[in-house]
Protein backbone atom coordinates (compact mmCIF):
# COMPACT_ATOMS: atom_id res chain seq x y z
CA UNK A 1 0.00 0.00 0.00
CA UNK A 2 0.85 3.40 -0.80
CA UNK A 3 -0.96 6.71 -0.43
CA UNK A 4 0.07 10.21 -2.01
CA UNK A 5 -0.74 13.14 0.06
CA UNK A 6 -1.69 16.72 -2.43
CA UNK A 7 -0.25 19.09 -0.71
CA UNK A 8 -2.07 22.76 0.10
CA UNK A 9 0.54 24.73 0.42
CA UNK A 10 1.52 28.50 -0.02
CA UNK A 11 5.15 28.01 -1.96
CA UNK A 12 6.82 29.04 1.24
CA UNK A 13 5.13 26.42 3.78
CA UNK A 14 2.63 23.83 3.91
CA UNK A 15 -0.48 24.54 5.79
CA UNK A 16 -1.75 22.92 8.59
CA UNK A 17 -4.43 21.10 6.30
CA UNK A 18 -1.57 19.05 4.28
CA UNK A 19 -0.51 17.84 8.21
CA UNK A 20 -4.21 16.84 8.86
CA UNK A 21 -4.89 14.81 5.61
CA UNK A 22 -1.31 13.07 6.61
CA UNK A 23 -3.75 11.90 9.34
CA UNK A 24 -6.07 10.36 7.99
CA UNK A 25 -3.64 9.14 5.14
CA UNK A 26 -2.08 7.37 8.58
CA UNK A 27 -4.94 5.68 8.76
CA UNK A 28 -5.86 4.63 5.16
CA UNK A 29 -1.94 2.57 6.17
CA UNK A 30 0.78 2.14 3.94
CA UNK A 31 3.92 3.93 3.08
CA UNK A 32 2.80 8.05 2.13
CA UNK A 33 4.58 10.57 -0.07
CA UNK A 34 3.95 14.15 -0.24
CA UNK A 35 3.54 15.52 -3.66
CA UNK A 36 4.34 19.48 -4.10
CA UNK A 37 2.93 21.12 -7.10
CA UNK A 38 4.06 24.64 -7.93
CA UNK A 39 6.47 27.46 -9.09
CA UNK A 40 9.19 27.93 -6.71
CA UNK A 41 7.99 25.61 -3.85
CA UNK A 42 11.02 23.90 -3.07
CA UNK A 43 10.66 25.83 0.03
CA UNK A 44 7.34 24.64 0.46
CA UNK A 45 8.24 20.71 -0.16
CA UNK A 46 11.37 20.92 2.43
CA UNK A 47 8.51 21.97 5.00
CA UNK A 48 6.68 19.19 3.95
CA UNK A 49 9.82 16.96 4.33
CA UNK A 50 9.78 17.28 8.04
CA UNK A 51 6.34 16.14 8.24
CA UNK A 52 6.79 12.77 10.88
CA UNK A 53 5.50 9.59 8.85
CA UNK A 54 6.53 10.50 5.70
CA UNK A 55 8.29 8.77 3.43
CA UNK A 56 9.17 11.11 0.28
CA UNK A 57 8.29 14.24 -1.14
CA UNK A 58 7.76 14.66 -4.49
CA UNK A 59 8.56 18.12 -5.94
CA UNK A 60 7.05 19.17 -9.13
CA UNK A 61 7.93 22.83 -10.36
CA UNK A 62 7.61 24.58 -13.54
CA UNK A 63 6.45 28.11 -14.63
CA UNK A 64 3.10 26.61 -15.67
CA UNK A 65 2.40 25.24 -12.11
CA UNK A 66 2.63 28.89 -10.69
CA UNK A 67 -1.14 28.82 -10.08
CA UNK A 68 -3.23 25.71 -9.05
CA UNK A 69 -4.72 25.01 -12.02
CA UNK A 70 -7.29 21.64 -12.13
CA UNK A 71 -5.52 20.54 -15.46
CA UNK A 72 -1.94 21.36 -14.00
CA UNK A 73 -2.90 18.97 -11.37
CA UNK A 74 -4.11 16.19 -12.99
CA UNK A 75 -1.28 16.22 -15.68
CA UNK A 76 1.05 16.02 -12.93
CA UNK A 77 -0.47 13.76 -10.60
CA UNK A 78 -1.55 11.07 -13.42
CA UNK A 79 2.14 9.74 -14.42
CA UNK A 80 2.36 8.86 -10.78
CA UNK A 81 -0.82 7.18 -9.94
CA UNK A 82 0.18 3.99 -10.47
CA UNK A 83 2.15 3.52 -7.90
CA UNK A 84 -0.49 4.29 -5.47
CA UNK A 85 -3.51 2.95 -3.71
CA UNK A 86 -4.82 6.17 -2.32
CA UNK A 87 -4.41 9.68 -3.42
CA UNK A 88 -5.63 12.35 -0.78
CA UNK A 89 -6.07 15.99 -0.66
CA UNK A 90 -7.22 18.36 1.79
CA UNK A 91 -10.93 19.51 0.82
CA UNK A 92 -9.80 23.27 0.38
CA UNK A 93 -10.93 25.09 -2.92
CA UNK A 94 -7.36 23.70 -4.51
CA UNK A 95 -8.39 19.88 -3.15
CA UNK A 96 -12.44 20.18 -4.50
CA UNK A 97 -11.40 21.77 -7.87
CA UNK A 98 -9.03 19.06 -8.75
CA UNK A 99 -9.37 15.98 -7.01
CA UNK A 100 -12.45 14.64 -8.74
CA UNK A 101 -10.94 15.59 -12.24
CA UNK A 102 -8.11 12.97 -11.66
CA UNK A 103 -10.65 11.18 -9.76
CA UNK A 104 -12.53 10.42 -13.28
CA UNK A 105 -9.61 10.65 -15.37
CA UNK A 106 -8.50 7.16 -12.99
CA UNK A 107 -12.33 5.93 -14.06
CA UNK A 108 -12.89 5.95 -9.98
CA UNK A 109 -15.46 7.34 -7.63
CA UNK A 110 -14.50 10.02 -5.87
CA UNK A 111 -14.70 10.51 -2.34
CA UNK A 112 -15.68 13.98 -1.07
CA UNK A 113 -15.03 15.48 2.47
CA UNK A 114 -13.95 12.44 5.01
CA UNK A 115 -14.55 12.74 8.40
CA UNK A 116 -13.36 9.16 9.65
CA UNK A 117 -11.49 6.35 8.32
CA UNK A 118 -13.28 3.24 9.25
CA UNK A 119 -10.82 0.76 7.00
CA UNK A 120 -8.89 1.55 4.20
CA UNK A 121 -11.83 0.75 1.59
CA UNK A 122 -14.41 2.48 3.94
CA UNK A 123 -15.38 6.55 5.19
CA UNK A 124 -17.06 8.69 7.07
CA UNK A 125 -18.79 11.83 5.19
CA UNK A 126 -21.67 14.45 5.75
CA UNK A 127 -24.13 14.40 3.53
CA UNK A 128 -27.23 16.76 3.79
CA UNK A 129 -25.30 19.87 4.88
CA UNK A 130 -24.43 17.71 7.51
CA UNK A 131 -27.39 16.48 9.35
CA UNK A 132 -26.34 12.81 7.79
CA UNK A 133 -23.25 10.65 8.08
CA UNK A 134 -22.67 8.37 5.35
CA UNK A 135 -20.49 5.45 5.69
CA UNK A 136 -19.44 4.31 2.52
CA UNK A 137 -17.26 1.18 1.08
CA UNK A 138 -15.80 1.89 -1.67
CA UNK A 139 -14.53 -1.05 -4.40
CA UNK A 140 -12.64 0.95 -6.79
CA UNK A 141 -9.08 -0.67 -6.77
CA UNK A 142 -7.62 3.28 -6.39
CA UNK A 143 -8.99 5.65 -4.01
CA UNK A 144 -9.00 9.17 -4.51
CA UNK A 145 -10.61 11.30 -1.61
CA UNK A 146 -10.71 14.93 -0.04
CA UNK A 147 -9.85 15.06 4.07
CA UNK A 148 -12.23 17.55 5.86
CA UNK A 149 -9.66 19.01 7.50
CA UNK A 150 -11.29 19.41 10.84
CA UNK A 151 -12.00 15.90 11.28
CA UNK A 152 -8.47 15.13 11.91
CA UNK A 153 -5.67 16.28 14.17
CA UNK A 154 -2.57 17.47 12.55
CA UNK A 155 0.34 14.94 11.88
CA UNK A 156 3.65 16.14 14.27
CA UNK A 157 6.71 17.40 12.84
CA UNK A 158 9.99 15.83 13.36
CA UNK A 159 10.08 13.72 9.96
CA UNK A 160 13.47 14.20 7.43
CA UNK A 161 11.85 12.30 4.15
CA UNK A 162 13.82 12.86 0.80
CA UNK A 163 12.65 14.99 -1.65
CA UNK A 164 12.29 14.03 -5.19
CA UNK A 165 12.23 16.10 -8.77
CA UNK A 166 9.22 14.76 -10.59
CA UNK A 167 8.14 16.62 -14.03
CA UNK A 168 4.87 19.22 -13.73
CA UNK A 169 1.98 19.04 -16.23
CA UNK A 170 0.24 22.07 -18.56
CA UNK A 171 -2.69 23.61 -19.04
CA UNK A 172 -2.91 24.11 -22.42
CA UNK A 173 -6.76 25.91 -22.68
CA UNK A 174 -6.21 27.78 -19.38
CA UNK A 175 -4.93 30.95 -18.45
CA UNK A 176 -4.15 32.47 -15.20
CA UNK A 177 -5.06 35.94 -15.11
CA UNK A 178 -4.80 37.65 -11.75
CA UNK A 179 -5.98 36.81 -7.87
CA UNK A 180 -6.80 39.23 -5.47
CA UNK A 181 -6.12 37.49 -1.67
CA UNK A 182 -7.70 39.26 1.23
CA UNK A 183 -4.87 40.41 3.73
CA UNK A 184 -5.26 39.83 7.33
CA UNK A 185 -3.18 39.53 10.66
CA UNK A 186 -5.63 37.54 12.47
CA UNK A 187 -5.22 33.67 12.29
CA UNK A 188 -6.84 31.61 9.26
CA UNK A 189 -10.30 30.74 9.48
CA UNK A 190 -10.60 27.05 8.92
CA UNK A 191 -7.15 26.56 11.32
CA UNK A 192 -8.31 29.35 14.23
CA UNK A 193 -8.81 28.20 17.86
CA UNK A 194 -11.13 30.89 17.97
CA UNK A 195 -14.05 32.19 15.69
CA UNK A 196 -16.01 35.29 16.09
CA UNK A 197 -18.67 35.48 13.28
CA UNK A 198 -21.25 37.97 12.50
CA UNK A 199 -24.92 37.78 10.66
CA UNK A 200 -26.63 40.35 9.24
CA UNK A 201 -27.54 42.06 12.07
CA UNK A 202 -24.65 44.64 11.97
CA UNK A 203 -25.96 46.28 9.42
CA UNK A 204 -23.36 47.49 7.24
CA UNK A 205 -19.79 46.26 6.38
CA UNK A 206 -18.37 49.53 8.60
CA UNK A 207 -20.24 48.36 11.45
CA UNK A 208 -19.53 44.55 10.74
CA UNK A 209 -15.68 45.48 11.28
CA UNK A 210 -16.26 48.39 14.13
CA UNK A 211 -17.81 45.64 15.87
CA UNK A 212 -16.16 42.20 15.09
CA UNK A 213 -12.62 43.49 14.05
CA UNK A 214 -11.88 44.83 17.98
CA UNK A 215 -13.10 41.77 19.47
CA UNK A 216 -11.78 39.26 16.98
CA UNK A 217 -8.34 41.27 17.86
CA UNK A 218 -8.54 41.05 21.67
CA UNK A 219 -9.74 37.58 21.47
CA UNK A 220 -6.85 36.30 19.19
CA UNK A 221 -9.65 35.15 17.37
CA UNK A 222 -10.32 34.50 13.31
CA UNK A 223 -13.52 36.41 11.91
CA UNK A 224 -16.09 34.76 10.15
CA UNK A 225 -19.96 35.53 8.90
CA UNK A 226 -23.20 34.06 7.69
CA UNK A 227 -23.88 33.97 4.36
CA UNK A 228 -26.75 36.49 4.84
CA UNK A 229 -23.69 38.84 6.07
CA UNK A 230 -21.28 38.11 3.23
CA UNK A 231 -24.41 38.39 0.50
CA UNK A 232 -24.90 41.61 1.91
CA UNK A 233 -21.82 43.04 1.45
CA UNK A 234 -21.14 43.06 5.17
CA UNK A 235 -18.10 41.00 4.97
CA UNK A 236 -15.86 39.42 1.97
CA UNK A 237 -16.88 35.96 0.82
CA UNK A 238 -14.05 33.88 2.06
CA UNK A 239 -15.48 34.56 5.46
CA UNK A 240 -18.12 32.79 4.93
CA UNK A 241 -18.78 29.73 7.31
CA UNK A 242 -21.24 27.24 6.23
CA UNK A 243 -21.97 24.30 3.80
CA UNK A 244 -21.61 26.50 0.61
CA UNK A 245 -18.44 28.13 2.77
CA UNK A 246 -15.62 27.16 4.91
CA UNK A 247 -16.24 24.65 7.76
CA UNK A 248 -14.83 24.88 11.39
CA UNK A 249 -14.22 23.53 14.48
CA UNK A 250 -12.50 25.66 16.57
CA UNK A 251 -12.19 25.61 20.40
CA UNK A 252 -14.33 28.18 20.73
CA UNK A 253 -17.40 29.97 17.99
CA UNK A 254 -18.66 32.80 19.23
CA UNK A 255 -21.88 33.60 16.91
CA UNK A 256 -23.32 36.93 17.06
CA UNK A 257 -26.28 38.08 15.87
CA UNK A 258 -26.43 34.70 13.44
CA UNK A 259 -30.04 33.26 13.89
CA UNK A 260 -28.16 29.64 12.90
CA UNK A 261 -29.93 28.64 9.52
CA UNK A 262 -29.47 24.80 9.04
CA UNK A 263 -26.75 25.89 6.07
CA UNK A 264 -24.38 27.94 8.73
CA UNK A 265 -24.86 24.65 11.10
CA UNK A 266 -23.31 22.64 9.13
CA UNK A 267 -20.14 25.01 8.55
CA UNK A 268 -19.49 25.31 12.72
CA UNK A 269 -21.77 22.59 14.73
CA UNK A 270 -18.75 20.52 15.35
CA UNK A 271 -17.03 23.55 17.16
CA UNK A 272 -15.84 22.80 20.69
CA UNK A 273 -17.91 25.36 22.82
CA UNK A 274 -20.21 27.55 20.89
CA UNK A 275 -21.46 30.86 22.01
CA UNK A 276 -24.64 32.77 20.64
CA UNK A 277 -25.42 36.24 21.51
CA UNK A 278 -28.82 37.19 19.82
CA UNK A 279 -31.57 39.45 20.62
CA UNK A 280 -34.49 36.80 19.62
CA UNK A 281 -34.94 34.23 22.28
CA UNK A 282 -36.35 32.00 19.90
CA UNK A 283 -33.44 31.88 17.06
CA UNK A 284 -32.36 28.23 16.12
CA UNK A 285 -28.70 28.95 17.00
CA UNK A 286 -29.76 28.69 20.75
CA UNK A 287 -30.82 25.49 20.47
CA UNK A 288 -26.58 24.16 19.76
CA UNK A 289 -25.05 26.42 21.91
CA UNK A 290 -23.13 25.81 25.17
CA UNK A 291 -23.79 29.60 26.66
CA UNK A 292 -27.06 31.62 25.10
CA UNK A 293 -26.71 35.33 26.01
CA UNK A 294 -30.00 36.65 24.95
CA UNK A 295 -29.09 40.61 23.88
CA UNK A 296 -28.24 43.36 21.52
CA UNK A 297 -24.76 42.94 20.30
CA UNK A 298 -24.31 46.72 20.18
CA UNK A 299 -24.82 46.30 23.91
CA UNK A 300 -23.55 43.11 24.84
CA UNK A 301 -20.07 43.53 22.51
CA UNK A 302 -18.89 46.15 23.93
CA UNK A 303 -20.04 44.76 27.63
CA UNK A 304 -17.94 41.77 26.50
CA UNK A 305 -14.91 43.41 25.45
CA UNK A 306 -15.34 45.39 28.73
CA UNK A 307 -15.69 41.81 30.89
CA UNK A 308 -12.73 40.56 28.79
CA UNK A 309 -10.61 43.66 30.12
CA UNK B 1 -23.54 29.59 -28.87
CA UNK B 2 -25.15 26.89 -27.01
CA UNK B 3 -25.30 26.25 -23.27
CA UNK B 4 -26.16 22.83 -21.89
CA UNK B 5 -27.61 23.39 -17.87
CA UNK B 6 -28.14 20.25 -16.03
CA UNK B 7 -30.21 20.84 -12.96
CA UNK B 8 -30.88 17.93 -10.19
CA UNK B 9 -33.92 17.59 -8.11
CA UNK B 10 -33.03 16.99 -4.49
CA UNK B 11 -34.57 18.16 -1.16
CA UNK B 12 -36.09 21.96 -0.50
CA UNK B 13 -32.79 23.68 1.26
CA UNK B 14 -35.24 24.54 4.06
CA UNK B 15 -35.63 21.37 5.16
CA UNK B 16 -34.11 19.48 7.58
CA UNK B 17 -33.41 16.05 6.14
CA UNK B 18 -34.18 13.16 8.62
CA UNK B 19 -32.53 9.89 8.74
CA UNK B 20 -34.38 7.10 8.45
CA UNK B 21 -34.88 4.94 11.68
CA UNK B 22 -33.08 2.12 9.56
CA UNK B 23 -29.82 3.84 8.67
CA UNK B 24 -30.29 3.07 5.16
CA UNK B 25 -30.32 6.84 3.87
CA UNK B 26 -32.31 10.09 4.18
CA UNK B 27 -36.04 9.54 4.39
CA UNK B 28 -37.01 11.61 1.24
CA UNK B 29 -41.34 10.50 1.11
CA UNK B 30 -43.73 13.25 1.36
CA UNK B 31 -40.72 15.67 1.78
CA UNK B 32 -41.00 19.04 -0.27
CA UNK B 33 -37.86 18.83 -3.25
CA UNK B 34 -36.81 21.97 -5.11
CA UNK B 35 -34.03 22.40 -7.79
CA UNK B 36 -30.83 22.36 -6.19
CA UNK B 37 -30.03 25.94 -5.45
CA UNK B 38 -26.79 26.36 -7.20
CA UNK B 39 -28.27 24.96 -10.36
CA UNK B 40 -30.63 27.86 -10.17
CA UNK B 41 -28.50 30.22 -9.97
CA UNK B 42 -26.61 28.16 -13.23
CA UNK B 43 -30.07 28.65 -15.53
CA UNK B 44 -30.14 32.49 -14.53
CA UNK B 45 -26.62 32.80 -15.96
CA UNK B 46 -27.31 30.85 -18.90
CA UNK B 47 -30.81 32.90 -19.29
CA UNK B 48 -28.70 36.28 -18.76
CA UNK B 49 -26.41 34.80 -21.53
CA UNK B 50 -29.38 34.89 -23.81
CA UNK B 51 -30.62 38.32 -22.67
CA UNK B 52 -27.57 40.26 -22.70
CA UNK B 53 -27.71 41.08 -18.94
CA UNK B 54 -25.71 41.16 -16.56
CA UNK B 55 -21.93 40.96 -18.06
CA UNK B 56 -22.97 39.70 -20.99
CA UNK B 57 -23.68 40.84 -24.63
CA UNK B 58 -26.97 40.31 -25.95
CA UNK B 59 -27.18 36.55 -28.13
CA UNK B 60 -23.98 35.45 -26.73
CA UNK B 61 -26.19 32.03 -25.83
CA UNK B 62 -29.13 30.84 -28.68
CA UNK B 63 -30.25 28.09 -26.87
CA UNK B 64 -30.38 26.78 -23.59
CA UNK B 65 -30.98 23.54 -23.14
CA UNK B 66 -31.65 21.64 -19.29
CA UNK B 67 -30.90 18.64 -18.52
CA UNK B 68 -31.98 15.97 -15.51
CA UNK B 69 -30.76 12.84 -14.70
CA UNK B 70 -33.08 11.41 -12.24
CA UNK B 71 -36.70 10.04 -11.32
CA UNK B 72 -39.70 11.18 -13.52
CA UNK B 73 -40.29 13.22 -11.11
CA UNK B 74 -37.24 15.54 -12.41
CA UNK B 75 -39.37 16.96 -15.35
CA UNK B 76 -40.39 19.12 -13.12
CA UNK B 77 -37.13 20.06 -11.71
CA UNK B 78 -36.98 20.57 -15.98
CA UNK B 79 -40.05 22.69 -16.06
CA UNK B 80 -39.02 24.88 -13.44
CA UNK B 81 -35.76 25.74 -15.59
CA UNK B 82 -37.92 26.00 -18.30
CA UNK B 83 -39.77 28.50 -16.69
CA UNK B 84 -36.69 30.76 -15.92
CA UNK B 85 -36.07 30.44 -19.66
CA UNK B 86 -34.33 27.40 -21.00
CA UNK B 87 -35.39 26.45 -24.33
CA UNK B 88 -35.90 22.91 -23.72
CA UNK B 89 -35.26 20.04 -22.03
CA UNK B 90 -33.85 16.46 -21.73
CA UNK B 91 -34.83 13.86 -18.64
CA UNK B 92 -32.76 11.19 -18.67
CA UNK B 93 -34.63 8.48 -16.37
CA UNK B 94 -32.99 6.69 -13.74
CA UNK B 95 -34.74 4.61 -10.94
CA UNK B 96 -32.07 4.16 -8.76
CA UNK B 97 -29.73 8.00 -7.94
CA UNK B 98 -26.86 7.12 -9.62
CA UNK B 99 -23.36 8.32 -8.42
CA UNK B 100 -21.55 11.61 -9.29
CA UNK B 101 -18.94 9.23 -11.64
CA UNK B 102 -22.24 7.98 -13.34
CA UNK B 103 -24.14 11.06 -13.48
CA UNK B 104 -20.87 12.32 -14.96
CA UNK B 105 -20.52 9.71 -17.99
CA UNK B 106 -24.25 10.28 -18.83
CA UNK B 107 -23.80 14.05 -19.13
CA UNK B 108 -20.77 13.25 -21.35
CA UNK B 109 -23.04 11.19 -23.59
CA UNK B 110 -25.40 14.17 -23.83
CA UNK B 111 -22.79 16.85 -24.46
CA UNK B 112 -21.47 14.53 -26.99
CA UNK B 113 -24.92 14.49 -28.71
CA UNK B 114 -25.86 17.88 -28.25
CA UNK B 115 -22.91 19.60 -28.91
CA UNK B 116 -22.97 22.81 -26.94
CA UNK B 117 -20.37 25.33 -26.57
CA UNK B 118 -20.46 26.08 -22.87
CA UNK B 119 -22.48 23.52 -19.72
CA UNK B 120 -23.08 25.63 -17.23
CA UNK B 121 -23.93 23.97 -13.49
CA UNK B 122 -24.11 24.06 -10.14
CA UNK B 123 -21.03 23.81 -8.07
CA UNK B 124 -22.38 20.96 -5.39
CA UNK B 125 -26.22 19.45 -4.67
CA UNK B 126 -27.25 20.02 -1.17
CA UNK B 127 -27.78 16.30 -0.63
CA UNK B 128 -24.69 14.35 -1.55
CA UNK B 129 -22.41 17.48 -1.09
CA UNK B 130 -19.94 15.70 -3.51
CA UNK B 131 -18.77 18.70 -5.41
CA UNK B 132 -17.24 16.95 -7.93
CA UNK B 133 -19.92 15.86 -11.44
CA UNK B 134 -18.61 19.42 -12.78
CA UNK B 135 -15.14 18.92 -12.55
CA UNK B 136 -15.39 14.68 -13.73
CA UNK B 137 -17.63 15.85 -16.92
CA UNK B 138 -14.64 18.36 -17.85
CA UNK B 139 -12.00 15.59 -17.07
CA UNK B 140 -13.91 13.25 -19.26
CA UNK B 141 -14.31 15.36 -22.40
CA UNK B 142 -11.36 17.19 -21.61
CA UNK B 143 -12.71 20.26 -21.38
CA UNK B 144 -10.94 23.02 -19.34
CA UNK B 145 -13.00 23.75 -15.82
CA UNK B 146 -13.48 27.20 -13.81
CA UNK B 147 -15.36 26.25 -10.51
CA UNK B 148 -16.52 28.05 -8.05
CA UNK B 149 -18.21 31.05 -10.27
CA UNK B 150 -18.91 34.48 -9.00
CA UNK B 151 -18.22 36.01 -12.23
CA UNK B 152 -18.80 34.99 -15.88
CA UNK B 153 -17.74 37.17 -18.78
CA UNK B 154 -17.79 35.24 -22.41
CA UNK B 155 -15.80 36.98 -25.10
CA UNK B 156 -14.12 35.53 -28.09
CA UNK B 157 -14.58 31.93 -27.50
CA UNK B 158 -13.20 32.29 -24.28
CA UNK B 159 -14.77 32.39 -20.55
CA UNK B 160 -12.74 34.71 -18.18
CA UNK B 161 -14.09 33.31 -15.20
CA UNK B 162 -13.52 34.94 -11.40
CA UNK B 163 -13.31 32.09 -8.85
CA UNK B 164 -13.81 32.26 -5.32
CA UNK B 165 -10.99 30.28 -3.62
CA UNK B 166 -9.72 30.57 -0.35
CA UNK B 167 -8.27 33.45 0.84
CA UNK B 168 -9.85 35.75 -1.42
CA UNK B 169 -11.00 35.15 -5.50
CA UNK B 170 -9.04 34.54 -8.58
CA UNK B 171 -9.30 35.07 -12.29
CA UNK B 172 -9.06 32.80 -15.06
CA UNK B 173 -9.37 32.25 -18.30
CA UNK B 174 -10.68 28.77 -20.64
CA UNK B 175 -10.90 28.18 -24.49
CA UNK B 176 -14.30 27.54 -24.92
CA UNK B 177 -15.94 24.79 -25.30
CA UNK B 178 -15.15 24.24 -20.84
CA UNK B 179 -17.21 23.37 -18.11
CA UNK B 180 -18.34 26.19 -15.70
CA UNK B 181 -19.89 25.24 -12.00
CA UNK B 182 -21.32 28.16 -10.79
CA UNK B 183 -21.31 29.67 -6.58
CA UNK B 184 -23.64 31.43 -4.72
CA UNK B 185 -22.72 35.32 -5.08
CA UNK B 186 -22.96 34.82 -9.42
CA UNK B 187 -26.32 35.82 -9.48
CA UNK B 188 -29.60 36.02 -8.12
CA UNK B 189 -31.96 33.70 -9.87
CA UNK B 190 -35.53 35.37 -10.83
CA UNK B 191 -38.98 34.26 -9.73
CA UNK B 192 -40.47 32.02 -12.62
CA UNK B 193 -43.88 34.42 -13.57
CA UNK B 194 -47.22 32.72 -14.64
CA UNK B 195 -46.96 33.38 -18.26
CA UNK B 196 -43.75 32.16 -18.44
CA UNK B 197 -44.99 29.11 -16.48
CA UNK B 198 -47.86 28.46 -18.60
CA UNK B 199 -45.13 29.07 -21.84
CA UNK B 200 -42.66 26.65 -20.11
CA UNK B 201 -45.55 24.34 -20.65
CA UNK B 202 -45.65 24.40 -24.01
CA UNK B 203 -42.17 23.79 -24.18
CA UNK B 204 -40.43 20.08 -25.36
CA UNK B 205 -38.82 17.69 -23.04
CA UNK B 206 -37.04 14.59 -24.86
CA UNK B 207 -37.31 11.61 -22.73
CA UNK B 208 -34.29 9.37 -22.67
CA UNK B 209 -33.29 6.32 -20.49
CA UNK B 210 -29.61 6.23 -19.08
CA UNK B 211 -29.45 2.73 -21.27
CA UNK B 212 -30.01 5.39 -24.33
CA UNK B 213 -26.42 6.22 -23.59
CA UNK B 214 -24.97 3.18 -23.21
CA UNK B 215 -22.91 5.32 -20.21
CA UNK B 216 -21.11 2.74 -17.88
CA UNK B 217 -23.34 3.56 -14.21
CA UNK B 218 -22.52 0.62 -12.11
CA UNK B 219 -21.84 1.67 -8.94
CA UNK B 220 -18.44 1.99 -7.19
CA UNK B 221 -19.58 2.60 -3.50
CA UNK B 222 -21.45 0.95 -0.95
CA UNK B 223 -23.63 2.87 0.82
CA UNK B 224 -22.89 0.99 4.38
CA UNK B 225 -25.31 3.02 6.56
CA UNK B 226 -26.47 6.56 7.22
CA UNK B 227 -26.45 7.65 10.66
CA UNK B 228 -27.38 10.52 12.45
CA UNK B 229 -24.75 13.12 13.48
CA UNK B 230 -24.00 13.40 17.23
CA UNK B 231 -26.52 15.40 18.66
CA UNK B 232 -25.99 18.66 20.48
CA UNK B 233 -28.07 19.70 23.02
CA UNK B 234 -28.69 23.51 23.61
CA UNK B 235 -26.58 24.61 26.72
CA UNK B 236 -27.26 27.41 29.64
CA UNK B 237 -28.54 30.98 29.34
CA UNK B 238 -26.21 33.71 30.85
CA UNK B 239 -27.45 36.45 32.45
CA UNK B 240 -24.80 38.94 30.64
CA UNK B 241 -21.75 39.36 29.04
CA UNK B 242 -19.68 39.32 32.70
CA UNK B 243 -21.23 35.41 33.54
CA UNK B 244 -20.61 34.74 29.88
CA UNK B 245 -16.79 35.26 29.86
CA UNK B 246 -16.80 33.98 33.88
CA UNK B 247 -17.81 30.66 32.13
CA UNK B 248 -15.69 30.46 29.34
CA UNK B 249 -12.32 31.46 31.80
CA UNK B 250 -13.31 28.32 33.83
CA UNK B 251 -13.85 26.19 30.51
CA UNK B 252 -10.13 27.35 29.68
CA UNK B 253 -10.94 28.32 26.21
CA UNK B 254 -10.19 32.07 26.56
Amino acid sequence: MAVLVIADHDGATVRDTTHKTVTAASKIGGDIDILVVGEGAKAAAEAAAKIKGVRKVLLAESAGLGKVLAETVEATVLPLAEGYDAILAPATTDGKNFAPRIAAKLDVAPISDIIEVVSADTFVRPIYAGNALETIQSSDAKKVITVRPTGFDAAEEGGSASIETVTGGDAPKTTFVSEEKVKSDRPELGAAKIVVSGGRAMGSSEEFHAVMDPLADKLGAAVGASRAAVDAGYAPNDYQVGQTGKVVAPELYIAIGISGAIQHLAGMKDSKIIVAINKDPDAPIFQVADYGLVADYKTAVPELMTALG
Amino acid sequence: MKVLVPVKRVIDYNVKARVKADQSGVDLANVKMSMNPFDEIAVEEAVRLKEGKGHHAANTAEEIVAVSVGVTQAQETIRNALAIGADRGILVQSDTDLEPLAVAKVLKAVVDEEKPDLVLMGKQAIDGDNNAVGQMLAALLDWPQATFASKVEIKDGKAQVTREIDGGLQIIEVTLPAVITVDLRLNTPRYASLPNIMKAKKKEIATKAVADYGADTAPRLKVVKVTEPPKREAGEKVADAAELVAKLKSKGVI
